[in-house]
């Protein structure tokens, strides 16, 4: 089948069998390997996506089901391919990762967390990521992180 | 692991899905949000040849208030439950429970509909649309019928839903101003499945006796279900902590339970029981707001 999407801002058009998880086409047929697959049934959060504004699994989705949405993958929140944004730098600030394979689904989590509610408080942001597994850090580095991150979030949203 | 292949199908009104369902003899199934289906095809525990996406026929995603109760279409996700704060006055266990449905990736996209439809025995909602005396619309490719959610649930992962069938609402009846309710479960990471769980809810006369005693347990066994020793036991006296407790013993005893690799069975009693104490403190002892 025949979809569109709009990814990380840029209009396109892919051919993708029903089978195809919106997770898989983007790694496989896309080439946004920044996208993380563990365990491939929706337990685990490390291949979350944004689709329509919303955090989301990408391997509980169908790429069919993406047709006509705006999807955001974790390469999508350095639009110039230079600069970190403002999650990325506070995970580095913090040591919010070790590995790293759970990070771009922290940080497509967060990102879509803090845009929607830049006030997210400790408990919050706890709530939100307890749908994402991270094997090396013991989380605390990360809710700092993404706590720390608010702030540039709340700017940017009483800007707009 | 990959999913089996199979061929997609969006059709754009309701007719056009159940007669797409129903020419495939019980071998296509319907997709809402997906995220207990597609698990379950990545397991290989389903395959169908057909999905008939729902996501496009439009007016099966509305929340209305209405004299007769809450109506949710079969399409609402949970975060627009969740968001919802007609719901806080309008049924708040409601509100409450979908509050510990999964993640918060699984909630952008799950909905109401298609967690009844799955039926997992330690799933909130169908055990929520059981306590509350709930009833569901399904539509079929000839004609629509409504069923009262205990007789819905079957077993576990099984329903009533016939060939061509699909959920389009739930109606939860009219809640009662002053009525008092908890929901409580456990599960080992939050937005896990529960390993037991418990929606209660009860009315009070002058006298402050309970009477109208909902209480409804799940994760405990092949469907979830109204725990009829404890309504009987709590009906017609006052609530406070000795009371629950007395609740919770007997609710212990009384619960059928089973094993899995999560947790024993005598665990299991031991929750629920537990937990049934717990939330009839918590109801009692809830402010009601005038």
């Amino acid at each position: 089948m025949q979809i569109r999407m709009t990814l990380n801002r840029e209009p396109l058009e892919v051919e993708v069998m029903p089978r195809v998880t919106l997770a898989d086409c983007l790694r496989h047929q896309l080439g946004k390997t920044g996208t993380h697959l563990a365990c491939e049934h929706g337990v685990c959060g490390a291949c979350t996506v944004i689709v329509n504004g919303q955090a989301v699994r990408s391997c509980l989705m169908l790429a069919v089901q993406a047709n006509g949405a705006e999807v955001v993958t974790v390469e999508g929140l350095t639009p110039d391919d230079e600069e970190f944004g403002p999650l990325q730098q506070a995970f580095r600030k913090h040591n919010a990762l070790q590995c790293g394979f759970c990070t771009s689904g922290m940080l497509t989590t967060a990102h879509a967390l803090l845009t929607a509610e830049p006030d997210a408080d400790h408990e919050r942001i706890r709530s939100v990521i307890a749908g994402n597994i991270c094997r090396c850090t013991g989380y605390l580095s990360i809710v700092d992180a993404i706590h720390e991150a608010g702030e540039s979030y709340r700017a940017n949203k009483e800007r707009a | 692991m990959k999913l089996p292949p199979f061929e997609y199908a969006s059709p754009r009104t309701l007719q056009e899905a159940t007669t797409l369902l129903s020419k495939h003899n019980g071998d296509a199934r319907p997709i809402a949000g997906g995220q207990s289906l597609l698990p379950l095809m990545a397991f290989r525990l389903a395959a169908p040849s057909l999905l008939v996406d729902l996501a496009n026929i439009p007016g099966l995603d509305r929340i209305e208030i209405r004299d007769d109760g809450v109506h949710v279409g079969a399409l609402t996700r949970w975060c627009q439950i969740e968001a919802d704060r007609r719901l806080t006055a309008a049924h708040p266990l409601l509100s409450e429970a979908v509050k510990h449905i999964a993640h918060y990736q699984i909630r952008n996209r799950g909905t109401i509909g298609g967690s009844l439809a799955h039926a997992d025995p330690a799933a909130e909602m169908p055990a929520l649309a059981i306590t509350c005396g709930a009833e569901i619309t399904i539509a079929g490719a000839k004609v629509s019928r409504v069923l009262a959610a205990k007789d819905f649930i079957t077993g576990p992962l099984e329903t009533a839903l016939e060939p061509g069938e699909v959920i389009t609402s739930i109606r939860f009846p009219k809640w009662r101003s002053h009525r008092r309710w908890a929901f409580q479960e456990f599960s080992k990471r939050r937005g896990d499945f529960a390993l037991g769980g418990v929606a209660l809810h009860f009315d009070e006369d002058a006298q402050g006796h309970a009477s109208e005693v909902h209480i409804g347990v799940f994760g405990t066994g092949d469907t979830p279900g109204r725990l009829s020793a404890a309504e009987e036991f709590v009906r017609g006296k006052k609530v406070d902590a000795g009371l629950a407790q007395a609740a919770g013993n007997i609710a212990r005893s009384a619960v059928r339970v089973a094993s899995d690799m999560h947790a024993g069975a005598a665990y299991r009693q031991a929750l629920i029981g537990t937990l049934i104490e717990r939330a009839l403190v918590e109801a009692a002892s809830r402010a009601i707001e005038e």
